[in-house]
This record gives C-alpha cells, structure tokens and sequence, in this order.
C-alpha cells in the first residue's frame, strides 16, 4: 500500500465520510456491535452471528455491519448501535440473540426502534 | 451568510394555516427578539408537514424535536424551556398514542449526559481495526502538524501549557517530564507506553488500547518527535489479548502506510514502535521496573535519580506515558492548550477517565470534566447503588495504592489536589463503589493481600512489613485481634511509607490507613466485641431474624443450606445458631429486612461476645 501524505489524510477523510454519513455511501443503515472485552464476554460474538444470519436470509444490501470498542456501559453490555439514515443514531442495551433478531426485523427493516430495548437516542458529546 | 443555532420549521400548510400559524408565528418571532434569541433562531415557514391533525406542527432543528398544537398561550414558555434552557417543552412533544414508551435522547440520560469524550472520543464509534475510519475522525493530523509544521519546542510547550498531567495516578506534568527528555544528549532515546494496568476494579486503558489504538500510536509519534526518540515501546500486559492483538494490527496498518518507520507522513522523521508483553507483575507497572522488563531483566524498581528521562531504557533517555495520557496528545497538538483548559480545574484541566464498579448500578467507563463532584459521578452518572435497599458507604479509589472515601466527602470536587487530601489519590481511575454490607476491614486485607502478593520483594519494609500487617488483619478478622493492633497497624504503616522504594511500597499501607481513619469503630467493633457489623467476617457474627418484622413468608427456610431455620407459615421464623454457618444466604434473601447480625456467639453463650 502507498505511503500516507497529509493530502492522503485528507482524501480518506472525505471518503470515509460517506460511510460515515451512510447517505452518500449509498447505506440506508449502520449497525455497530460493540465488541471490547465486555462486550465480547457478555456474548457479543452470538449477537453478531444472528445478525449476519438475518441479513443473509433477508438478503438486504443497503445494510453495513461494523464493530467497535466499549461503548462504555459495560453494565448493559452487549450492546449495539443502530443508525437508519437521516435518523439520530439508537443504543440497544443488554442484546440476546432473540432481540436482535427482532430488533431487525422491526427497527432495521421496519425502520421504527424497537422502544422496549433501547437504552438511549443520539450520541455524546464530544470535544 | 447568516448562521443560526437553531431553524424551527413552522408548518404553514393549510390546515395548520386554519389551526392558527399565523398567530403563532408572530408570538414566536415577538418572543425570540425579546428573549434576544432573533439573531440565533430561524422561523421558517413550511409547506404542509401532513400532520394536519395535530396543527400548528412544529420541527425544530438540529434536535428533530417535534412540537404539536402549538398555541400563542405556550409560546412564552416554549421559548424559555426549550431556546432559552435548552430542554425541549414536554406538554407539547408529540407522543405516538399507541406508545407508552419514549426512548430517551442521550442528554436525558444522566450517564450520558454529565460525559464530555476526549479521551475516549471515538469509543464505540469506529472500527479500531480499520485505520481509514481512525483518519476519518481527524486521526493523525496532529502528528502530521507536529512533523511537518511545528517544532519540538512548539509541541513541548504546547504540552506544558495545557497543563495535561500524566494519568497514570502520580499526576506529574507531562509537557515537564517531555522537556527533561528533550534536553538530554544521547544517540538513542526511546518513547515509551505504560499499558500494564493492574490496578484491581481499573479498566481504563484497556477499553482505550481496545477501541482506539491509533490514538495512543498517534500520541507516541508526537511525542517521539518532541523528545527525539527514533524507537519506542508499547508495554502491555499479556492478560489483556484483545488490546494486544489490535495494537498490533494498528502497528502494522502504519508500517504499510507509512505511518510508522522512515520518513513518517512526507516527513524526515524516522520512529519505529513495537509491542511488549508484560508478564502480569503488578511492580512491572512502576516505570524503572517496567523499563528492566523489557530488558529482559526481573521487573525490579530501582532509585531514583537518576530519572529515566536522563538515564532509562537501556540507559538511555527515556519517557514513559501512560495510554491515557497518549490519547489526548493529538487533540492537544490539534486544538491547543487553550482549548484543552476549558474544561477541568486550574491544577488538574481537561477530563479523566473512570472505571466504575463495584455496588453500583451503572457499571462502566466514564469520562468526565475534573472538578466535578463525586457525589455526580456515583449518583448521576453511576445511577447510584446496585441495589435500591442499601446505602453508600464508601468509594475505593486509586486501587492499592488508593483509599476510601465516605459519604462526608462526596461533595469534594475530583481533581489531583482534592483528592489527596481525602486520603485516597486520584490513581489511574478506578473507583470501586461499596454498599452497607462491606465490612471495611475485610477490604482493607483485600487489598493488603494484593500488595503484599505484588512486591517485588527488593525493600524488606514492603515485603515483610506488608506481610505482618496481612497476618494482623486476617487475625482480627478471624478474631483475634488484639488491643493495641490499631496502633501497631498505624505505625507499621508509617514506616513502611517512609522506607520504601518505590510507589508499591510507598502506598501499599494507604487502604489500611484510610480504612482505619474513617471506619476506626468497624476495626473496634471487630476486635473488642468480636462483631462484624456487615456480617462479611463469618467467624465474627451471628444471624438472628427479628420476630417483630419477620411475615414468614419461608423465603430464608428455602435458601437454607443448612436447614438451619424452622417456622410455619406466616408465623415468624427462627435460626438454630448451632446449626448456621454464617453463609448470609438468609440475610441477602429477606426483603423485609428482618435478619439482623449480631456479634459471634461462643461456646452456647448466646448474644454475647467473649471478651479476650
């Protein structure tokens, strides 16, 4: 791979932006499960399968998967965030298989969060 | 162009035209320019919303708050709650009826709500294994800045002016100790990561090295720059897979990128970082110790002077950070010191980064402005104790080295300063919450085990000493504890203090301490009537259930183990002392707070202890 220049810096910053963003990169949803050492051991890997597993059967492309660290809240862990485009992003907090699978179903097909799992809308703030 | 804060799409389709817009739109616009918010807030009038039946609609942005039946009479406090305070007007907040639920916004909830992220900036944002989405999110800017823009004096002075103080616990300048490196001749110096978190209930900087790895690398870089070392370190300890194994992967994606190795960004500047896995010595985490480590050698601390950074890696300058420390480099070198003394106090700035645990209901990784008050973190944030029935008793914090904190003092501000004062220290951020049922003397030896199971065993203070006061406390916890343990624990701890070498020696007797200072009546208790109030020490209670509250409900008969407790239903129940074991399974089942602990019985005396 070519060596980083700063103008480099700042050609994937404007490409990953639109992932970022999920509208330019053609993504209608974002779906974060975080897997830090709490995550994981609170059964994160499981959570992940099932998604996968959903998404193979319903066959949706417009859907992307990512993982990240702790989210902090290791108290409600697993947890994944859930982005549906132009919407504030939504935090479902002590994930079973079972509820991912719905959560799915009614939040990133159906498009409308599933109220009796989420824990939080929107992000933190950050400086 | 003119820019607002906030645009209110006031829906001006016809049937919120009919429902009264108009009137609404004046009264709104009247009361902004009263309120001085004209300048900030733009009305603009939309075509229809479709939601005719509940006109006039509103939409407020950027909070896609959604306001219905808006009438003039609401706009004076619409205005003042949501424009002038901030909090959106609930009366008239659109509720979907066949929902009772409203999922909170982030601001609504108090853990998130007190949270200002830097350190822990992009957690559970990006994929730490993937670099573009680190350079996404401003990643590796600063360490550009600081290669090809600025000059070593430059990022050192920027450093010192922010005031950062190394998060590791001691609190020392970094900008300082960057600066001592920097001076030093030498034709290798090395730049060095503290990883070996090892401070029990402290989980920081693994969740860091976890879900942001870039951010401590970009760190390094910068501060290989700024102290002129070409080689650096990471060291971690192996206990912790996960951080390791995307460290590395961060490492490598560099060295592909040019991130890493020669000639960094376009720049002439050279670094090369690599892992080291400490072998899991608590010691190891004490900077001369961990520097032997990686030599090879056995992790022993040796005495300072001279400093590491004239004289430490392989006898060369060193410095060493600790990852959280790292992790607020960049943004440091980005925004500037100014920018980094807007949060926190004058002696301790910027935010800090907490591991909540224990009793306490929200457990997790906190980061939050210094100063605030502690009471905040473990009540607001922490969503206060795990279970509702119990009360607060104490905070640990600083792990080992550390002490407890009552509820007196949770009013203090948490910064460096303030919290040495207490007793305990700052520390590297873990702060085990403790309810009712702690008994404080049992903690005290947990600790005390801990340490005295991580001494080096160079200095005999630390390694005998730390080892009588253990013997001390398991006998008084044991009972048989004698009049005057108080007073020798004191002492030994003060020699111990003073005679030690190194940081595990000097605060190991500090949870002793502190516990004695503030819970001296719980070691008397202990020792004198040979009762254990909270019911932890087993040899040193006893269980009884008072008839008066007891609904004998049988919920303690069924949890028995040792079929101990008789009684028909509804009738109060009762424990056959000769046959309890002091398990507290009874105690914890009860919801009506009808088991009481009583001091040990001995030899068939019952409720009363026999004095030594």
């Amino acid at each position: 791979m070519a060596r980083l220049t700063i103008t480099d810096l700042k050609k994937i910053k404007e490409k990953q932006h639109a992932t970022f963003t999920l509208r330019e990169g053609g993504y209608r949803a974002k779906v974060t499960v975080h897997m830090g050492t709490c995550g994981i051991a609170a059964g994160a890997r499981n959570i992940m399968t099932a998604l996968m597993d959903e998404i193979s059967k319903a066959n949706v492309e417009d859907v992307i998967i990512t993982t990240s660290g702790c989210a902090g809240l290791c108290a409600r862990e697993p947890m994944v965030t859930i982005e549906i485009l132009n919407k504030p992003p939504v935090k479902y907090g002590d994930v079973t298989e079972e509820k991912i699978r719905e959560i799915f179903k009614e939040h990133i097909i159906g498009g409308s969060p599933v109220e009796k799992y989420a824990l939080v809308i929107g992000s933190e703030t950050t400086y | 162009m003119d820019k607002y804060r906030a645009n209110l799409l006031l829906c001006a389709g016809t049937g919120c035209v009919a429902s009264g817009t108009a009137k609404v739109k004046t009264a709104l616009a009247q009361e902004l320019k009263d309120k001085g918010l004209a300048d900030e807030i733009k009305i603009v009038l939309t075509g229809c919303n479709g939601f005719c039946a509940e006109g006039p609609v509103m939409l407020v942005y950027p909070d896609e708050i959604f306001y219905q039946r808006l009438t003039v009479e609401d706009v004076p406090k619409l205005v003042e709650e949501h424009f002038l305070k901030g909090r959106p007007y609930q009366k008239l907040m659109f509720k979907e009826p066949e929902q009772k639920l409203a999922i909170p916004l982030m601001k609504d909830i108090p853990f998130f709500k007190h949270q200002v992220l830097r350190v822990l900036r992009n957690k559970g944002l990006i994929d730490p294994e993937n670099l573009d989405e680190y350079i996404a999110r401003d990643g590796y800017v600063a360490a550009s800045k600081a290669l090809n823009e600025i000059t070593m004096e430059e990022i050192i002075k920027t450093v010192k002016d922010s005031g950062l103080r190394g998060r590791g616990g001691a609190g020392f300048p970094t900008g300082l100790k960057w600066e001592f490196a920097s001076k030093s001749k030498a034709d290798q110096k090395y730049m060095l990561c503290n990883g070996d978190e090892g401070d029990p209930g402290a989980f920081m900087d693994r969740a860091v090295m976890e879900a942001d790895p870039h951010s401590v690398i970009e760190g390094m870089i910068i501060g290989a720059k700024a102290i002129g070392a070409s080689k650096g370190v990471i060291y971690v300890r192996a206990e912790y897979p996960l951080a390791v194994k995307r460290l590395q992967i961060a490492i490598d994606t560099c060295y592909e990128n040019g991130l890493l190795g020669k000639n960094i960004l376009g720049s002439d500047f050279t670094f090369d970082l690599e892992i080291y896995q400490g072998a899991g010595a608590f010691v190891c985490g004490e900077e001369t110790a961990l520097m032997r480590s990686i030599e090879g050698k056995r992790g022993m601390p040796r005495p300072r002077p001279p400093f590491p950074a004239h004289k430490g890696l392989w006898d060369k300058p060193s410095v060493l950070n600790n990852v959280e420390t790292l992790a607020q480099i960049a943004p440091i070198i980005l925004n500037g010191a100014e920018w980094y003394r807007a949060l926190g106090t004058e002696k301790s700035p910027g935010t800090k980064v907490f591991a909540l645990t224990g009793n306490i209901k929200n457990v997790g990784l906190v980061e939050v402005p210094m100063g605030i008050p502690l009471r905040t973190i473990i009540y607001d944030i922490g969503g206060g104790m795990k279970n509702k029935r119990k009360k607060f008793k104490a905070v640990q914090m600083g792990g080992p080295s550390g002490g407890c904190i009552t509820e007196s003092l949770l009013d203090i501000p948490v910064t460096y300063e303030d919290v040495v004062m207490t007793g305990a220290i700052m520390g590297s951020g873990g702060m085990v919450v403790m309810d009712q049922d702690t008994c404080m003397v049992s903690t005290a030896k947990f600790f005390l085990d801990f340490t005295t199971d991580e001494s080096c065993g160079k200095c005999s203070p630390c390694r005998i000493g730390t080892k009588v006061m253990l013997d001390m406390l398991t006998d008084i916890t044991e009972g048989r504890g004698k009049e005057g343990d108080i007073e020798t624990l004191q002492d030994l701890s003060r020699d111990i203090i003073a005679t030690s070498l190194c940081g595990l020696g000097q605060t190991a007797p500090n949870p002793v301490l502190t516990t004695i200072k503030y819970f001296r009546d719980e070691y008397e208790s202990h020792i004198k009537d040979h009762w254990c109030k909270a019911g932890i020490c087993s040899k040193l209670c006893s269980f009884h259930i008072d008839e008066k509250l007891c609904k004998g409900c049988g919920a303690c008969l069924r949890i028995c183990p040792q079929k101990a407790i008789t009684g028909e239903k509804k009738q109060p129940h009762r424990i056959a002392q000769e046959l309890c074991i002091q398990c507290r399974s009874c105690y914890d089942t009860c919801k009506f707070n009808s088991i009481k602990i009583g001091p040990a019985i001995h030899a068939g005396k019952p409720e009363a202890a026999v004095k030594n």
